[in-house]
């Protein structure tokens, strides 16, 4: 199981970012940490972590079992990411808190991934150092650009000097450990000089590399400039060109292309990350934190989605006068849970396995819902998917287009 | 004008939400007097009897769109003590939802009004007119039972296209001419400009013209007063026997057909036997009265009155507009009568979603029922499943309609791109015997017959009429050239404004010719056309092909000169309107075998989304599933799938530039 708690504060507006976050003058970290650390209290006990039974162990799919996640005996954590927001910002006093929560609450094995997502500036060899000591025992930073004129275009308050030295202290304290964020596809850039700044960063990185087109959210500074015409919208083929360019040059650097936009080599895979796409539980922590889960504590027996409060006052009151703060829960019927197997699975190498599916159901085989006449048939004829004894997974061509492929799928699925 | 509201979605999908309740009622701040539905009981019944043919005027007003009819009509009403005067007095007559939102009058309306001139009483009876030429059977039909009417002129925008149509409807019809110089309140008003226009246009001296604010009350008495003095009465006998003439008809679903009529002569009362002059059935009357604007019921209504009356017409078939009722067994000379409304635009009209349909029907059914000059023919479309093809006098007609239809029904409609009725004088002894008959009317692509069975198509023109300030007479006349319409006439009617005369094809006008009209002149030329029969064209179908496959609901009807400009273009607009797919897609023109202008739609490459986390999942299901439901909606061309909007969008704006 997964715990991700939630920082929601920022010290700037990045001009593309549509995530829940606020700029305040002055945050008061100390209640922020109570109550981080009694929500993910309470949702660990309302979840009984310890009940969890580990999926996907000992399966002999295509890609082998190293895939999974490491072994551990029932009732553990096995992954914490601290996302946001800046959760960099926030001091290592409030992640070794959280963390000794989860340590008091449910098993927190010492090898579990423990990931904090760092902005460059807030990155310096100091505070890293101080994360380290706190449990943080793996960085994703925030790079985005090694190009200044595009770190200012994205708002960044950092530059690619910046950047370079965090990822550089940052491999130092966290070797083998350290990941980093690029976009791609922004107004005016071209093939070109995204190839350059590829290069750049394939000198600098570490073992995972995430690689993000960049998408023009609703609401954001960028988007308002690009749909009102005073940046150039980056035509499609364009952006295809240089997905499949960065894809060659990272396998080229020996990077395995695991899923849709991430990288890893020497088996650097974010275990976190990967509980997503695998549809295992996770825990949202903080405000406007998302969760999956089976509320065991509560008397539940069905997987629920939950949100937690948006808005970081109210959600604090709310964790002080009632333990959690969650606004919003659904019971996933069975169908929608294998929706969500199928939709997440598809965007990592190993697709969908058999065994995954058989968890989620049992009555009916993947081969039993894709393996007779429909648009998986079609699709599989037409070259974009496979299915075989590992499962059904996407080819590299069709991986681009998973979003077309995706619509006639989940109606296949509607239908068996 | 009223074309000027439409909106830019207004044969697209309408939405179904934002529904008023009960529209036909009058709303709940008028007061009690006039706000009484269909009342017969209360009031003490009144004796017309007192108004013999002499002090009896029957006027109309009519005027330009905005010119301020119906506001004076609501002093006319308070004046004569028919309503309270209330500073809410806003279009009383405009009693329809579409009417008072639009600013337009679609329905006539009739109101008594009584007043003392010089120690006379005198009944008024105003009748209210549609003021769009697309109604103008309701206006020709208002006039008919009218001896004058008053001419409404705004002081500042002077005389417009529509004054000139409805100038003419009440000329041709010899009816005295009151003229109205209206809103001389407002800082621009030129009133001398107008009465200028007005002499040198009309023929009327100056001198008649009075000069008014509707919406102030001023001098509005003095058109009460020249109401009473140049209007005739009518010219009828209470002793001759009845003869009534049906002007107007709505639907009650409690009391049946309520028919408005004028009488010719004679007298009418509960209990009289009646009988319709077109139909010949036998009527026992219920009720009369006068509208005040309300049913005000009456004793009796004699000759030179206009009022209403039930008689147990269970079908709005039954009293035909037009029509003259007699007494049983005292027959008389039936009135001239109206030809009946002739549709001139189509369009097909379906459910958004097939299982609507039999709300649709029974929504269409009891529009129709008030509204009998909408035309309409079952129709079926592979694309859009079963529905109509419904046949409009105009295209505001043909928005009217649908915005009643959304806003008194609550139901959501798709309406295909409008045509026009091209027909076809065919050759082939074969399709003669088919058809019965030597010339057909196509109104339906779907049915155009080839060339080689037709020895000439021909196509419907209308005789537009154009009114505009000088400095933009060199773009209209290169508009209407692109139109393919011949100049009839061209006068300066005052040194800054003139009018011009041409005769267009129906269907060059059809889509955005108003709206591009008001564009390239910054809204100061307006606009009006009549029917002006047919004329030969050289007209051949188009056809647009997906990947090889023809999409039916694109074919079009146009003249040769336009198929290359509007096969490319079509071609365009379907590329930016279909999403791109898996595959390539060729988009084609053609015309026959011939193919005319090809697009080519690139298969997409990648779209996958970029982030998927923990935070991002439920809104991503949310979207997949939609598109997942969008694609069991999708119409499929061969292999291609095709969104539903995705044609009405690119017909939609078929003319633009």
């Amino acid at each position: 199981g997964a715990l991700c708690p939630q920082w929601p504060y920022c010290r700037k507006r990045c001009s593309y970012c549509n995530f829940n976050k606020y700029v305040v003058p002055a945050v008061d970290e100390a209640a922020m940490r109570a109550c981080l650390v009694r929500e993910a209290r309470t949702l660990l006990r309302l979840s009984q972590v310890q009940r969890w039974v580990l999926r996907g162990r000992g399966s002999g799919g295509p890609f082998g079992a190293h895939l999974h996640p490491p072994h551990y005996l029932p009732h553990s954590v096995t992954s914490v990411f601290f996302g946001g927001g800046t959760p960099s910002l926030a001091s290592p006093r409030t992640m070794a808190a959280v963390l000794e929560a989860i340590a008091g609450a449910a098993r927190l094995p010492a090898g579990a991934e423990v990931t904090l997502e760092a902005n460059p500036s807030s990155a310096s060899p100091q505070r890293l150092d101080g994360f380290r000591a706190a449990g943080i025992n793996r960085l994703s930073i925030g790079v985005q650009s090694l190009d200044d004129a595009e770190l200012q275009l994205l708002g960044r308050e950092h530059t690619a000097a910046e950047a370079r030295a965090a990822v550089e202290a940052a491999r130092r304290l966290f070797p083998g450990r350290t990941s980093i964020d690029l976009i791609f596809g922004l107004p005016g850039q071209s093939q070109g000089a995204w190839a350059r700044g590829l290069e750049a960063a394939l000198e600098l990185c570490d073992d995972h590399v995430s690689l993000y087109q960049l998408t023009l959210e609703r609401g954001t500074a960028l988007a308002a400039q690009v749909w009102g015409g005073n940046l150039p919208a980056p035509p499609q083929d364009l952006l295809a060109d240089m997905y499949q360019t960065a894809c060659t040059m990272l396998v080229a650097a020996g990077f395995r292309h695991y899923e849709v936009s991430n990288f890893a080599r020497k088996g650097a895979l974010s275990t976190h990350n990967l509980s997503y796409w695998r549809a295992e539980q996770y825990i949202g922590v903080g405000p406007g934190a998302h969760g999956r889960f089976v509320p065991w504590g509560e008397g539940g027996c069905s997987r629920e989605a939950r949100v937690q409060t948006l808005e970081p006052d109210a959600w604090m009151r709310e964790v002080q006068s009632r333990g959690h703060s969650t606004r919003r829960r659904v019971v996933l019927s069975p169908l929608e849970q294998l929706e969500e197997v199928l939709a997440l699975g598809l965007r990592t190498d190993e697709g969908v396995t058999h065994e995954r599916w058989g968890h989620f159901s049992p009555y009916l085989s993947l081969k039993a819902v894709f393996g007779a006449p429909g648009e998986a048939a079609e699709l599989q004829e037409q070259g974009w998917l496979v299915l075989d004894g590992g499962g059904l997974r996407c080819r590299r061509e069709g991986l681009a287009l998973l979003d077309s492929l995706l619509p006639g799928l989940l109606c296949q699925l509607q239908r068996g | 004008m009223a074309l000027a509201v439409r909106t830019a979605a207004w044969w697209a999908r309408l939405p179904s939400s934002r529904r008023l309740a009960t529209p036909l009622c009058l709303p709940p701040w008028l007061p009690a007097a006039c706000g009484r539905p269909y009342s017969s009981s209360g009031k003490e019944k009144l004796d017309m009897s007192t108004y013999p043919v002499e002090s009896i005027r029957n006027f109309s007003i009519i005027a330009h769109v905005d010119h301020g009819k119906s506001t004076l009509a609501d002093r006319l009403l308070e004046i004569t003590g028919t309503i309270a005067k209330t500073d809410r007095n806003k279009q009383v007559l405009d009693k329809l939802q579409v009417e008072r939102e639009r600013g337009i009058t679609v329905k006539a309306q009739s109101a008594s009004l009584f007043y003392n001139h010089e120690g006379v009483n005198y009944l008024l009876n105003l009748i209210d007119t549609p003021g769009h030429v697309d109604f103008s059977y309701e206006v020709s039909r208002s006039l008919s039972a009218c001896q004058g009417v008053i001419l409404v002129v705004d002081a500042n925008e002077g005389i417009q296209a529509q004054t000139v149509a409805n100038f003419y409807l009440a000329f041709e019809a010899q009816l005295a001419i009151i003229p109205v110089i209206n809103k001389i309140d407002l800082k621009n008003a030129d009133p001398e400009r107008v009465e200028k226009q007005i002499e040198k246009l009309f023929d009327i001296p100056i001198h008649e013209c009075v000069r008014i604010s509707a919406k102030k009350g001023t001098n509005v008495e003095k058109v009460l007063q020249k109401v009473v003095e140049k209007i005739p009465p009518p010219h009828c006998n209470t002793a001759d026997p009845l003869k009534a003439l049906v002007f107007d008809s709505t639907f009650d679903h409690y009391r049946g057909v309520i028919a408005n009529i004028a009488l010719f002569g004679g007298e009418i009362q509960k209990g009289h036997k009646i009988v319709s002059a077109h139909t010949k059935k036998r009527y026992e009357v219920n009720e009369v009265g006068i509208l005040t604007p309300n049913e005000q019921p009456t004793h009796k209504l004699y000759a030179g009155q206009v009022g209403y009356l039930v008689a147990g017409m269970k079908e709005v078939t039954e009293a035909q507009i037009g029509d003259t009722l007699f007494l049983y067994k005292q027959p008389v000379e039936p009135l001239p009568g109206f030809k009946s409304a002739k549709p001139m635009v189509f369009a097909g009209m379906y459910p958004v979603d097939q299982t609507e349909y039999n709300n649709l029907k029974s929504a269409l059914e009891r529009l129709t029922l008030n509204d009998s000059s909408v035309t309409v023919h079952r129709d079926s479309s592979l694309a859009l499943g079963a529905g109509w093809r419904l046949g409009f006098l105009g295209l505001l007609h043909m928005e009217v309609f649908n915005q009643r239809l959304e806003q008194e029904y609550n139901t959501s409609v798709i309406l295909t791109a409008p045509t026009v009725p091209y027909k076809a004088v065919l050759s082939s002894a074969k399709l003669i015997k088919e058809y019965g008959k030597g010339e057909i009317t196509i109104i339906n692509p779907a049915q155009f017959p080839d060339k080689l069975s037709v020895s000439e198509y021909l196509e419907p023109t209308v005789l537009g009429t154009i009114v505009t300030p000088q400095e933009y007479i060199g773009k209209i006349i290169v508009l209407c050239q692109d139109r393919r319409a011949v100049q009839k006439d061209m006068l300066y009617i005052d040194e800054h404004r003139v009018m011009l005369k041409y005769l267009f094809p129906l269907n060059e006008i059809v889509v955005d010719f108003y709206d591009t009209l008001k564009s390239l002149s910054s809204g100061y030329a307006s606009f009006d056309y009549e029917d002006a029969g047919y004329q030969a064209a050289d007209l051949i179908k188009m056809d647009i092909l997906l990947n090889g496959n023809p999409v039916e609901e694109l074919a079009t009807i146009i003249h040769n000169d336009k198929a290359y400009a509007t096969g490319k273009f079509l071609c365009e607009r379907l590329k930016d309107a279909i999403p791109r797919q898996l595959f390539e897609i060729a988009i084609q023109a053609a015309i026959g075998k011939k193919i005319i202008a090809r697009e080519t739609l690139k298969a997409y490459r990648k779209n996958v989304v970029a982030k998927c986390y923990g935070g991002d999942i439920t809104r991503r299901m949310k979207l997949l599933k939609r598109q997942a439901e969008g694609k069991k909606l999708m119409r499929k061309i061969g292999n291609v799938e095709v969104p539903r909007d995705a044609f009405i969008r690119v017909l939609k704006r078929q003319t633009d530039k």
